[in-house]
């Protein structure tokens, strides 16, 4: 990492602030999208994550981290979240939670995995799963920025019902603004479906990726295994580790 | 003075258990070891592999990998904590304490008040040296009686079990003791100077 990627800010307090659900988007059957009024907000890069914690009626409180899928320019914070099947918070945020609703969250956090327009690119984005939520809040804020980075993503979802953002992706794909979208499926292939259909590969990073003499800034959000198999190979194809950037989650990290 | 919101409905699942009490606030318990790092794992390669103290600038020890493993190892049986809010209890680790390592180097104490930890790849993190001494920390190369695997931060990573889990640094190469206090990597990207879990000492200004 270079001394402009460094957080310049100073030291402060973050401040538990109460957030208000306005809009709740279901993205996919077990994908819940929050759209929250938040007074007082600071801002946020393209990247950065929160921390969220409900307190039950007895006093009992829960805290995790979720990526922030909304661009900075965003009025609201969205916040994207995956209902896992033993999720103790995942499954209040995308399940029982309801327009109205409160709760609390603290940040933006994060100066690492983060990407401005002004850093320019290309941009190599590789997202598996719900790992899209931060890459998507970077596409976003390169739209909104009406950035011409060249932009690619490859992104890696199970079935084409478990496609996050779908509409929006195809829409900004559709563009011409040089970001290319690309798709692989790893459990299905349904008919007519003209993308990828299989596991992220070295073969498939060589292809979709920018050559290294390009020197993408790449950055790659997914389950640790799908993190270490894209970034082992991005390495092993000539990549620069310190321009290889990654979150993972584990089946608890979040 | 207003509480909290109350998120009806929301019950939970992390309390009343005979753990709780090892459990810091703001965290919950896994049975699995989830991974986080910043950027790619790297390759082990033992026979390159090195560990070095360093005074300042002035090298004052180094360890080949036949070295390292050559002197006093310890097993050290302790709960993790990391900062993304999930802990861990009863993990079973095999090292070398900082301890040894500054005896082995013939030193009789830190030669400096502060640690920087580097590791592959250009990681740093930040440890006042008081901290690593006295049994508290090591540079741990086998966990659950197996060699550390490189995901988790194998050949070898820096164990500081009672601080938050982003200290105990991954791929571990150098110790540089200091003068004064350096922020590593995450320390200098929003997280605690010092990252006592016990105070929730989670980003800047906890």
């Amino acid at each position: 990492m270079t001394a402009t990627e460094k957080s310049t800010s100073a030291p402060r307090r973050l401040q538990w602030m109460t957030a208000t659900v306005r809009d709740v988007l279901d993205e996919t059957p077990r994908v819940r999208s929050l759209v929250l009024d938040i007074p007082g907000w600071p801002g946020h890069r393209a990247g950065q994550h929160v921390d969220v914690r409900l307190t039950s009626e007895d006093g009992y409180q829960a805290q995790r981290s979720y990526s922030v899928a909304s661009p900075p320019e965003a009025p609201q914070v969205m916040l994207t979240v995956e209902r896992l099947p033993d999720g103790e918070v995942s499954s209040y945020l995308a399940g029982d939670l309801r327009v109205g609703d409160s709760f609390e969250l603290r940040g933006p956090i994060g100066g690492y995995f983060v990407w401005i327009a002004a850093l320019g690119g290309p941009l190599f984005l590789v997202g598996g799963g719900s790992g899209i939520v931060p890459l998507m809040a970077m596409l976003r804020h390169r739209a909104a920025a009406s950035s011409q980075v060249a932009a690619t993503l490859l992104y890696s979802s199970r079935t084409a019902a478990d496609i996050i953002y779908r509409s929006e992706l195809d829409r900004l794909a559709g563009k011409g603004d040089a970001f290319r979208l690309v798709h692989t499926l790893t459990r299905e292939r349904p008919s007519g479906w003209t993308g990828l259909a299989r596991r992220i590969d070295r073969a498939m990073l060589a292809e979709t990726a920018f050559t290294p003499e390009a020197s993408p800034r790449i950055f790659i959000c997914g389950p640790t295994p799908f993190v270490e198999t894209a970034a082992t190979h991005l390495r092993d194809l000539g990549h620069t580790a310190h321009l290889i950037k990654t979150e993972r989650f584990g089946p608890s990290g979040r | 003075m207003n509480g909290p919101p109350i998120s009806r409905g929301f019950r939970g699942r992390g309390r009343g258990s005979d753990a709780s009490a090892r459990v810091p606030p703001g965290q919950h318990l896994v049975t699995d070891f989830p991974v986080l790092s910043a950027g790619p794992t790297p390759p082990a390669d033992l026979a390159n592999w090195r560990f070095a103290i360093d005074d300042g600038d002035s090298p004052v020890g180094e360890w080949s990998w036949e070295q390292f493993n050559a002197l006093p190892q310890t097993d050290l049986t302790v709960d993790i904590h990391c900062v993304t809010t999930w802990s861990k209890l009863d993990t079973s680790w095999r090292g070398v304490t900082i301890d040894a390592l500054l005896e082995a180097a013939g030193l009789a104490e830190p030669p400096g008040p502060f640690a920087l930890i580097h590791c592959d790849g250009g990681y740093t993190t930040n440890v006042p040296s008081e901290d690593l001494v006295d049994g508290k920390a090591m540079i741990a190369t086998q966990f659950d009686g197996e060699a550390l695997d490189p995901e988790h931060g194998g050949p070898a990573r820096l164990l500081v079990p009672h601080l938050y889990f982003w200290k105990s640094a991954k791929w571990v190469q150098r110790i540089q003791f200091l003068d004064s206090e350096v922020p590593g990597f995450w320390e200098e990207n929003g997280y605690h100077i010092y990252g006592d879990p016990w105070r929730e000492q989670r980003y800047d200004g906890d």
